[in-house]
Parts: structure tokens; C-alpha cells; sequence
């Protein structure tokens, strides 16, 4: 069995804000092993990044309240001091964020930032902290990176601005690469080669990746499992397969059902989930999709566990519908042919 | 999306050309121009949606905004309604703006922060001087509804609504007017996929209602089958291929169109471990020296000698599929025979260079290489 890296244990994440109290992230859990990818998907507001910026110890806030753990190497992060989390940051766990375009800090030369990273976390002098961007942005595939590497950002498209990014990230070799929504900015194209630089480094590199993403396309190629995220819970987890082939949350076959298929024939309708994710701070009672869900019916009103429910282990849903009904009406759901929600 | 039938062209786009000068030094002489629209010719017609598709920096939202009259081609016609728009004055415009309305990408940055949503939609009808306080309200609390958001909002800023809405906010505002023809500029690029979906649901349902043009222009091709009934393909300034949507994706015949389409993600794991990715190696080159001959080639992979020199005329491979390669995919020797060049090319292009069996390459047929239809199934 491979390397266990990471172990997010019950996590929940709250923010008391003016308005009240936001649960962002609520009983979240899952495990990585070195090697894997795992993905993580959901709409904008489901917690997803929340839960990647929280492993990071990007969310220590005065207002932030945690429990649960993101145990790491024996360590619960979530107990460290900040100057211990600085020790973990960048060097164990690197993070790659949405938007290239203002993730780099326009007035620095690439290079200088690669090397500011690189020193950060190692004692190494400046002549070969420079070396090292070098040759990492030759790793990420940025033609030229003698040259380059002396750029300013604005010099740099898109695409080159998020391989810079990624550079960074590996410049001292963490252990977990976390991607949050790395390609949501780029173009088709350019998204093809970064999900293929991402997975070709995270064999060399012998790393797991954490990558998040709202499009269950662009996982389905390089994630081994897949977590679905809805108001801050976990409400699918499967293996890939299992997860495509399988799906038992109508809200996962929502996701799947919105992504325009050019391998089917164009359907008359696209299937969209109705309505907007609920608010976080006046939850709706029971299941949490409920309202938005065309097959929910009374027992919806109590929320159901995230339990194992179908002959695959490990393959958990949130979802009180029997198996049997929801394999007979799934494929109707996701081509968009359900009724519409009450 | 909805008749594909005979209507007449609503707008009509002539070797149109948009070049941006570089000036640099004391005098601002100029230097270089960037090649961003290079010689493009299509039609649309009236009730017709047409998908303009390319990477970033291909002149795609240039062209839409030329069309619009956003800005002022360098050269070329622009014919709306059969009159040419391309040199009319601030003056004489302004009428033909309530005709032509833009839908913008970014949802955060296109509605004003400041103003209220009533005010942000009803602004166009006061501008144009439709109706007074009380009516420019109503419709505008109507157009609310319209666009799946309640009359209620119509006192909020755009900062409490979500990405979305927003979007919805700026469709109502170019629905306003009730223009003929709406450009939309990557309207569901910045969106969820789920939110996208809606989007592209309520674009089609807009269409029919307001019986409307669109020209739709978007990155990614899997969004734009869905609300296209011809597509455009654009590739640094140029128009490389053009055809109706279906076959399109059945057939693409430019090597760039067959990677833009593997480009898109498949939500199926096996198909996508099986399938043939064609990677797109480096960026778009620069459009200030664009390449010679194909500016595709060296990116391509079908790319020889012919393509570093010539420059593809857009040629017509029937069915109203034009497209502009040396090696086209796809093609049978039968089409090729009645291949013949199209008016739509540019003017500069070399027509004596019509693909031909006898080049010695074997260019792909049918079935030989990556049919994405096929390889999908």
C-alpha cells in the first residue's frame, strides 16, 4: 500500500462574520496517498477552496473556527503555530491558485519571485537559487528559460504565467501539490497541456495532488478518486470509475448532465441544475440540496449520512433514494429528461 | 439553435481588417501593427446564431467588437441590413447602436458598480430616449423576469448578485434595446458549468422570444455546439474554417479545429484514457510578425514545405463547409475534385493553391486519423 501523506479527519471550518456564522466547511474527510490525485468538485461556494487554503493555514483568521484535523507526517496542522505551519508551507504542501493573471506580483521579474520562494525555504545563496528557477521553468516547459527567467509577468501569456506558477510551487519539492482551479482561466488548449504538466510532475516529482475544480471534465482524466463537494460537505466520494460510471448524488449528476458532451449527440436542452447553492449561513434543513434536487421526496427532510450505500466500498453518497431507483432514473436526469424540482 | 433557413444576411462582414499600430519614440512613429483581424468575410443571417471559436489572441473578440462598431475597422465592409456601417460617423450610429447590443465576458467588471441594477438596465432606454421614468421602470422590472431574476432586484448593486446573475444583469441590459443582432463575448467563460448551462438554456429561449441574431463567441467549442447553427473558426487573425455546427464536430477539415476539439474535456474517464489528445505545443504566435504562408504551420502537425510558403485560400468543400488547409482532413477524393476556392478567402491568398491530390503527402481521409466523431463513439 502506498505512502499515506495526508489525512483530513472531520474538518469543519466556520467564519463568525457580521451576518452571523458561516459554515464553509462542515465534517470533511479524506485521505492521500502519495502518487494519487485526488479531485475535488463543486460549484463556486461549496468549500472546496476553503478546504485547500485550510490545509495550507491560509484561513487563520481571528474570526476562523476549526475543528476536526488535517493530520500530516503525525502532525495536526491545525495545532501548529503560524511560524511552525511557515515550515510546512511551500515546503511539504505547495498550492497553485486560479488566476495567473494576478497570482504573480507584476512589478518582480519571474525569476526574482522563483528565487525569493526558493529562499524562503532554503538556505541557499542567491547564484544558485537562480539556477534552480532556471531549471524548473525548464521543467514546466517555458521555452528559452535563460532568457525568460528575467522576465516581468506581463511579458508572459496566460498559460506561461500559470507554468511560472506551478514552478514556484515545486521549487522546493513539496510532498502535496494543491491546484486550485488551475486551468479555469485558460483557454481549452492551454488547459489540456497544464492538466498534462501537472500529472507528468507529479511523477517526477513522486508527489499527490489535490486538484480542485468545478468541471468534472477536466478530472476525469487525471484523478484516481473524486470528492464532490455541496454547501461545505462532502456529498459523494468514489473512486474515478466508480464516480462516472456510477454517480449516486442527483447533485453529481447535475455536474455531469451541465458539461456540453461532444462525444453524444447534441441534446435538445442542456441539463442545468435549477436554482443557486443555498446561503451558509440560514442552512436549508435535511439534505442541503433538497431544494435544488428533482427527486427529493419527504424523507429529504433529515439529512442523510455520507454512508457506503451500493455493492463498490468506498464509494460514499449522501442521498436517502434507493440504489435501484436512482440507477433507473439517472440516465434520464443527466441528459436533462428529469421533472422539475418542486 | 433555431432556423437555419433562408433569411437574408443580417450582417454581412467584407475582408475586414483591423490592425493596431505600435508607435514608439518622441514622434510616435509607427513601428509594427498587430495583425488582430486579417482579412475576414462571413455572413449571418437574420434568427441565426453563428459560434466564432479560437485561443486567446486570435481576433475573435476584436472582430465581434469591430462588427458592433466598437471599434473602426482598418479596412473591409461591414453591411447591416445591407448598408455599410463600416464608416458611419458618431452621429449616424447612434440609431443603428440600438440595433447591435454586445454581451460581455467578464460579469464583475462589465456593470458598474455604483449604479443600481434599475438604473444599469434602464440606462440604454434613456439614452435612446424610450419612454418616460414610470415605463423606462416597467420594462426594465420586466426584463428582470426575462432573464430569470425578480423585479425585486431591480433597487440592488450588481455586488449582491452572484456570477450568474450578473451575467443576467448584462443580458437584460443589451436585451433593453431590443436589438436585432447581440454579440456575446465569451458570456459563460467566467461561469460554473452548472451556471453555464442555464446560461446557455436561457440564450436559446432569448433567441426564440426576441427572435434574435447572436453571434457567440467563445474559446472552448463544446459550449458553443449547443447554441451555434454554423461555426467560425479563427486562428490568428484569420478565418481558417467555417461550417454548420454539426458538422463541424463530425468533420472538422483544418488540423487546428481537430485539436481544438480534443481539447475539450470528456466527463467519461475510459474515453478520455482512449482518446487521442492532441496537445496544442507552445502559445498563439505573436500577430505583430505572424507566420508566413499557413500561420497555423508551425504548430501543426501536418505541416510541410507548402505550408511555410502559401498562404491556404479558404476553399469550398460543398455544404457550406469552407476551409482554409494544405492538407485538409476529412476530404475524400470526391469532394476534393469539386473543391473549388471561395469568395470568402483573402484577397492576398494564393487561389492557385487549392489542395490537390498530387502533392505527394498523403493527407488524412476519412476515417484514416482522428475523427473525433468516430474516435469518441
Amino acid at each position: 500500500m502506498a505512502e499515506r501523506l495526508l489525512e483530513v479527519d472531520d474538518l469543519s471550518v466556520h467564519f463568525a462574520t457580521g451576518d452571523g456564522i458561516v459554515h464553509a466547511v462542515d465534517g470533511v474527510s479524506f485521505e492521500l496517498e502519495r502518487g494519487k490525485v485526488l479531485g475535488i468538485v463543486g460549484e463556486s461556494g461549496s468549500g472546496k477552496s476553503v478546504t485547500a487554503m485550510t490545509i495550507m493555514g491560509l484561513t487563520r483568521d481571528i474570526n476562523s473556527r476549526f475543528s476536526g484535523a488535517v493530520n500530516y507526517q503525525g502532525r495536526n496542522l491545525l495545532e501548529l503555530s503560524d511560524a511552525e505551519m511557515q515550515s510546512y508551507r511551500g515546503n511539504e504542501i505547495g498550492m497553485i491558485f486560479q488566476d495567473p493573471m494576478t497570482s504573480l506580483n507584476p512589478v518582480y521579474r519571474i525569476g526574482e519571485q522563483i528565487v525569493e520562494a526558493i529562499q524562503a525555504h532554503e538556505k541557499m545563496d542567491k547564484r544558485g537559487a537562480r539556477r534552480r528557477a532556471v531549471e524548473l521553468l525548464r521543467q514546466v516547459g517555458i521555452p528559452n528559460p535563460e532568457q525568460r527567467v528575467d522576465d516581468f509577468p506581463h511579458q508572459f501569456s496566460g498559460g506561461m504565467r500559470q507554468r511560472a506558477m506551478i514552478a514556484m510551487a515545486l521549487s522546493c519539492n513539496p510532498a502535496i501539490l494543491i491546484a486550485d482551479e488551475p486551468t479555469t482561466a485558460l483557454d481549452v488548449t492551454i488547459q489540456a497541456q497544464i492538466i498534462e504538466l501537472i500529472s507528468r510532475l507529479k511523477d517526477d516529482f513522486n508527489s499527490a495532488v489535490i486538484m480542485i475544480t468545478h468541471d468534472l471534465g477536466v478530472v476525469a482524466d487525471i484523478a484516481d478518486e473524486i470528492i464532490v463537494m455541496y454547501a461545505g460537505r462532502v456529498v459523494e466520494r468514489a473512486d474515478k470509475r466508480s464516480l462516472f460510471y456510477d454517480p449516486q448524488m442527483p447533485y453529481t449528476w447535475g455536474l455531469l448532465g451541465s458539461i456540453p458532451r461532444l462525444d453524444r449527440p447534441r441534446p435538445e436542452r442542456l441539463h442545468s441544475i435549477k436554482g443557486a447553492p443555498p446561503s451558509v449561513i440560514n442552512m436549508p434543513p435535511g439534505c442541503k440540496f433538497r431544494p435544488r434536487c428533482p427527486h427529493a421526496f419527504e424523507k429529504c427532510m433529515e439529512e442523510p449520512e455520507l454512508e457506503n450505500r451500493v455493492e463498490t466500498p468506498g464509494h460514499l453518497d449522501r442521498c436517502w433514494l434507493d440504489v435501484e431507483v436512482k440507477r433507473s432514473v439517472r440516465d434520464a436526469t443527466i441528459a436533462g429528461e428529469a421533472p422539475e424540482a418542486a | 439553435m433555431s432556423a437555419t433557413g433562408g433569411g437574408p444576411p443580417l450582417i454581412e462582414v467584407k475582408h475586414v481588417k483591423k490592425y493596431f499600430p505600435i508607435r514608439k519614440g518622441l514622434l510616435q512613429r509607427e513601428v509594427a501593427r498587430v495583425h488582430a483581424v486579417d482579412d475576414v468575410s462571413f455572413a449571418v443571417r437574420e434568427g441565426e446564431t453563428l459560434g466564432l471559436v479560437g485561443e486567446s489572441g486570435c481576433g475573435k473578440s476584436t472582430l465581434g467588437r469591430t462588427i458592433v462598431r466598437l471599434l473602426e475597422p482598418t479596412a473591409g465592409e461591414i453591411l447591416f441590413e445591407g448598408r455599410p456601417i463600416e464608416k458611419l460617423g458618431a452621429r449616424r450610429l447612434r440609431p443603428l447602436r440600438r440595433q447591435m447590443q454586445m454581451v460581455f465576458q467578464d460579469p464583475y467588471a462589465s456593470l458598474n458598480p455604483r449604479k443600481r441594477v434599475g438604473q444599469i438596465i434602464g440606462d440604454p432606454l434613456k439614452i435612446h430616449g424610450i419612454g418616460d421614468k414610470r415605463e423606462r421602470k416597467a420594462q426594465a422590472e420586466e426584463l428582470l423576469e426575462t432573464v430569470g431574476l425578480s423585479p425585486e432586484h431591480y433597487n440592488r448593486f450588481p455586488h449582491e448578485f452572484s456570477g450568474g446573475q450578473r451575467q443576467r444583469i448584462g443580458i437584460a441590459r443589451a436585451l433593453a434595446l431590443r436589438p436585432k443582432l447581440v454579440v456575446a463575448d465569451e458570456p459563460v467563460s467566467a461561469l460554473d458549468v452548472s451556471i453555464q448551462s442555464q446560461m446557455l438554456n436561457l440564450l436559446e429561449d432569448l433567441q426564440t422570444e426576441f427572435q434574435l441574431t447572436f453571434i457567440f463567441i467563445a474559446h472552448d467549442l463544446g459550449v458553443v455546439r449547443h447554441v451555434s447553427d454554423r461555426i467560425a473558426v479563427m486562428y490568428l487573425g484569420k478565418l481558417v474554417e467555417l461550417s454548420p455546427a454539426e458538422e463541424l464536430y463530425q468533420r472538422p477539415i483544418m488540423p487546428y479545429t481537430e485539436a481544438l476539439l480534443s481539447a475539450v474535456p470528456v466527463p467519461d474517464p475510459d474515453l478520455a484514457a482512449k482518446r487521442k489528445r492532441i496537445v496544442l505545443e507552445g502559445d498563439v504566435p505573436s500577430p505583430i510578425n505572424p507566420p508566413t504562408g499557413c500561420r497555423f504551420h508551425p504548430r501543426c502537425r501536418y505541416a510541410t514545405q507548402v505550408c511555410t510558403e502559401i498562404e491556404p485560400p479558404l476553399v469550398d468543400y460543398g455544404n457550406g463547409h469552407l476551409a482554409a488547409c494544405h492538407h485538409p482532413l476529412n476530404v475524400d477524393a470526391a469532394i476534393l475534385a469539386a473543391a473549388h476556392t471561395a469568395p470568402e478567402s483573402p484577397v492576398e491568398a494564393d487561389e492557385a493553391a487549392l489542395p490537390h491530390d498530387t502533392s505527394g503527402e498523403s493527407h488524412p481521409v476519412a476515417g484514416e486519423t482522428g475523427r473525433p466523431g468516430q474516435s469518441l463513439d
